[in-house]
């Protein structure tokens, strides 16, 4: 993406150059909303030139956010943002291409096109905005809903259980997973900043709340009491501490995590796990701190945000050999006309 | 060496049928190549075993190569055979049908008539080889193929198996002889074949030659047969597949276009073949993607479409379905995209590896909404290329999605094909958008007068603009629930799609005088035993005519004054009527269906004994 960065000639553009003039129709209150200032203000800091960006989104409420955006912009159809996305990739490596999707669209109806993205690790990045519901839809449970979740179509309490994103990612052999939230925007703009800076499939999991049909599905995530107890932010090279005081920590048993508390003298800051981005055995085990909010008590594992792995590997289309126009446009007529001709042709009088 | 008579003949149909190892589509293809040089027209047809690895000797492990030649012009790969070759019994078993009742001749290797392959073929009584070989009417040649095969080569080293593999080429060897060939473009080619393999080249070439002295020094065979040069038009010629001419249509669009070329696609039977042409072609721009199903190869390459790429997807029928959402995405964008429909037999998984052409319908209107897709169709392999091109130019022209109809008989069968010169092609048109004077804000969708609207590329300054599948405003693309809005866009992308047919040529008759008593109006593979049936009762003096139409969606101009010329209509089709359908609906004509679903092709003496009760 080296031509994406290259330093414009007019003045520097803002976070509000990239807004489009279309007024934006999410529900007010939503996380959507913080998403998009965000991901607007990363775009100004990587100074990205408008045209060279690419939004493709599926179907869902996050998918309107390519309308909300000064840059080329398509809003697919349902699940498919991924595989559109693969082929203008194919074709166009010189473009900064991002897939907005969310839960339903790219889990559950674009689960498989999801999965081969990442598997394939095209240089292509994707912001699965995570609210845990069909919002568009007004309100059906998704791939990603919490167990006993009363909802349109789980009246009584729902009984699927809940995908686990990022371990789903892994699965499929993502080189960048990673893990934000609406609220702290920040923390989410430099993982935005992450996402576009590796080479390879980068997919950032946002936790996003959808105060209309499932509000508060992340409070635990989020609220003043609560957050500091129970996640954890990763940076690399740091030991994993977490706690309201900074008084939990985390570390390996053999091949077990286990949490411990620091003020009872057993353990120290030494004796912790260092977070290592690169560790794919360990980054298998954070993805699995996945405790159900509802259930965590004081001895879960909190849940983890920031970059959980990051691997340099080749992309798909690296591995490729890839003919582009100039290429095309070197064939002389000669080329065609022997491939018409083949091998063994004859003449008749 | 006795007396031998020579017939001439003006037409052939040979079937070379044996078990998958015994090299029948090596053999067809040398005689094929031989025929060619001849200066024969002709058309052949693969028949591969339904099954990947059948066990030996068994009907399902039985492979064949169908060739029709003439010295007349051949427009189909025949329908029943003058000649069957049967190297054993379940190849005599599951072709005796298809051998012409009267006067032709079976060719069998009596070696692989023992009881074994007998009952592996599953004959009932099989300790009496011949028992059930009916063979009135037929001239049945019995040959010891194995056994002399192994004579000829009393002093080779090579092991018994090698040996016995060679045994193909004592059947092309008789055949050339039977046929009155030479030797030595055959000779030529295995020379080529076995350049690294001197002991198979020395070994081949002498049951080669063995066959064609048997057939020469047998006292029983006293009849040749002769098949004179066809008339065909001056130039260079070369073989080919419809899968091929498919390819190459396409490769010369994104050529002449200067669009590279995306491919994408699942494997899907009768359609990967394109995919594993396309993939060796890269050298020429091409790019190709095995995509993870038929819905990511659609979407990719709508994608590559809206990244300024010649976008192409191929597929069959099931295929076709799974396609549907993203083919009204493409319509909806109006981007420029080709979807390739190599029909089989359906519905559901069908039959994969029959014909069949009844994705019609599917083409014509399988999508939700008002959704028109211009629909093209491929009469016969060596049409392929120009339906391919015209498809091309037609989508990048029109800023449209286009589905091009073709079918297993056509992909897989070959023809001798004059090979044409792209610079007599007509240009293929590439507008991108560029930014508009200041002051001026982009409108993606303006239309031009032919209601087209500007491809605007990504990384183009100034046209930074955001589309979906959602309704367009007009002009400024934006999304819009306006009512008469809705109304103007459905009406623009009919319009538009209509407005095509002004672009291609309008509607011909293939053959036949201008008015008369019958038409045949056909479309796809139809094209050759329509022509071959209507050429006859126009030697027999009929009023018939022969239109095949290559383009169904818009239909060419000049079609109602053409059906209007004839007393009757009659559509022969390989499904339940759907064209059937289409021109009932579209001219409130009476038009006599002609239905044929069983896989297989309509034959030429079935179509004829049909339009004859018409003509009467
Ligand atoms: S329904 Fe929920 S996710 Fe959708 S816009 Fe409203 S608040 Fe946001």
């Amino acid at each position: 993406m080296a031509e994406a960065n290259q330093p414009l000639e007019k003045a520097p553009l803002r976070s509000k150059d990239y807004a489009s003039s279309q007024m934006v129709r999410w529900c007010p209150g939503c996380g959507d909303y913080a998403i998009l200032s965000q991901f607007q203000s990363a775009l100004a800091i990587l100074e990205i030139p408008k045209e060279k960006v690419a939004i493709i989104s599926g179907i869902g409420c996050s998918s309107r956010f390519p309308y909300y955006m000064n840059t080329y912009g398509v809003h697919s159809i349902h699940g498919r943002a991924t595989a559109f996305a693969t082929g203008l990739r194919l074709t166009r490596p010189d473009l900064s291409i991002w897939v907005v999707t969310g839960d339903g669209d790219g889990l559950a109806i674009g689960g498989n096109h999801m999965l081969h993205l990442l598997r394939r690790n095209l240089d292509i990045n994707v912001l699965l905005f995570n609210n845990q519901i069909y919002g568009l839809t007004k309100g059906q449970y998704s791939p990603t809903s919490q167990p006993g979740l009363k909802t349109k179509t789980s009246p009584s309490g729902l009984s699927d259980y809940p995908l686990n994103p990022l371990a789903f990612a892994l699965g499929a052999g993502a080189s960048f997973v990673a893990r934000g939230i609406d609220r702290d925007s920040k923390h989410l703009r430099n993982l935005i900043i992450a996402s576009h800076q590796h080479k390879g499939t980068a997919f950032l999991e946002i936790y996003q709340n959808c105060n209309i049909f499932n509000d508060g599905a992340f409070s635990l995530f989020t609220g003043k009491e609560t957050k500091l107890d129970h996640t954890i932010l990763l940076e690399s090279g740091q030991p994993l501490i977490f706690g309201s005081e900074k008084q939990y920590g985390i570390l390996l048993d053999g091949h077990l995590p286990k949490r411990v508390d620091l003020n009872n003298r057993q353990y120290s800051i030494d004796d912790l796990w260092i977070h290592d981005e690169k560790d794919i055995y360990k980054a298998q085990i954070l993805a699995r701190f996945f405790d159900a909010p509802g259930e965590m008590t004081d001895t879960s594992f909190p849940r983890p945000f920031g970059i959980i792995y990051q691997e340099a590997k080749p992309c798909y289309q690296d591995l490729q050999e890839f003919h582009s126009k100039e290429t095309m446009e070197s064939q002389s007529e000669k080329d065609i006309q022997e491939l018409l001709k083949g091998k063994s042709s004859w003449i008749v009088e | 060496m006795s007396e031998t008579e020579t017939i001439i003949k003006e037409e052939v149909t040979i079937k070379f049928a044996g078990d998958s190892g015994d090299g029948m589509q090596l053999t067809g293809k040398l005689f094929t190549e031989n025929t060619a040089l001849a200066g024969n027209d002709l058309a052949t047809f693969p028949d591969f075993p339904s099954e990947i690895r059948a066990p030996t000797g068994t009907v399902w492990g039985v492979s064949g190569f169908q060739v029709h030649f003439g010295s007349r012009k051949i427009n189909t790969p025949g329908d029943q055979y003058d000649v069957l070759v049967a190297m054993n019994a379940a190849a005599f078993k599951s072709n005796l049908s298809m051998v012409k009742r009267i006067g032709a001749t079976i060719i069998i290797n009596t070696d692989g008539f023992d009881s074994r392959n007998l009952r592996l073929a599953e004959y009932e009584n099989a300790d009496s080889p011949f028992a059930h070989i009916p063979l009135e009417g037929y001239e049945l040649l019995k040959i010891p193929v194995t056994k002399l095969t192994k004579e000829a080569l009393a002093d080779s080293t090579l092991g018994r198996k090698d040996q016995e593999r060679c045994k193909n080429m004592f059947v092309l060897g008789y055949l050339l002889w039977k046929y009155n060939r030479r030797l030595d473009n055959s000779i030529l080619f295995l020379e080529e074949k076995f350049k690294h393999k001197p002991d198979l080249l020395v070994a081949n070439r002498k049951v080669l030659k063995a066959g064609f002295y048997f057939g020469e020094t047998n006292e029983s065979f006293t009849s040749r047969y002769q098949v004179d040069e066809a008339d065909l038009p001056q130039g260079r010629y070369r073989g080919i597949t419809g899968t091929e001419s498919l390819v190459f249509g396409l490769v010369t669009a994104s050529h002449k276009s200067k669009l590279p070329l995306y491919y994408a696609s699942y494997p899907i039977t009768p359609a990967s073949d394109i995919l594993h042409n396309l993939v060796a072609l890269e050298d020429y721009g091409v790019k190709t993607f095995q995509a993870e199903d038929e819905i990511a190869a659609i979407c990719s390459a709508i994608g590559a479409a809206y990244g300024g790429s010649l976008g192409i997807t191929g597929t069959s029928g099931p295929g076709l379905a799974l396609k549907t959402e993203a083919m009204g995405l493409a319509a909806m964008l109006e981007l420029p995209l080709v979807i390739l429909n190599i029909q089989r037999g359906g519905p559901s998984t069908g039959l994969p590896t029959k014909t069949e052409q009844a994705d019609l319908l599917m083409a014509l209107y399988g999508r939700n909404g008002e959704c028109p897709i211009p629909v093209l169709a491929v009469p016969n392999p060596s049409e392929a290329f120009y339906i391919a091109y015209e498809a091309c130019k037609i989508a990048v022209e029109h800023m449209t999605p286009v589905i091009v109809l073709s079918d297993g008989y056509i992909n897989n069968g070959a023809v001798p094909w004059k090979i044409p010169n792209p610079d007599e092609l007509p240009p293929i048109q590439v507008k991108f958008a560029v930014a508009p004077e200041n002051g001026i804000d982009y409108l993606p969708y303006k239309r031009d007068v032919n209601g087209v609207r500007p491809w605007a590329i990504p990384g183009t300054p100034g046209l930074m603009h955001q589309i979906g599948g959602l309704e367009k405003e007009d002009g400024t693309g934006s999304v819009s629930y306006d009512p008469d809005n809705h109304q103007l866009m459905v009406k623009a992308r009919q319009a538009k799609v209509d407005t095509i047919a002004d672009f291609v040529p309008d509607q011909k008759i293939e053959s036949g005088p201008e008015s008369g008593d019958v038409l045949v109006l056909g479309w796809g593979s139809t094209h050759g035993v329509i022509e071959s049936a209507v050429q006859q009762l126009l030697s027999e003096g009929h009023k018939i005519a022969h239109a095949h139409l290559r383009h169904i969606a818009p239909l060419p101009n000049k079609l109602g004054t053409i059906l209007n010329a004839y007393k009757k209509v009659i559509i022969p089709e390989v499904n339940n009527g759907q064209l059937v359908k289409i021109i009932k609906d579209k001219f409130l004509l009476p038009v006599i269906p002609f239905s044929q679903i069983k896989g297989m092709p309509i034959f030429k003496d079935e179509l004829v004994s049909f339009i004859t009760k018409h003509l009467s």
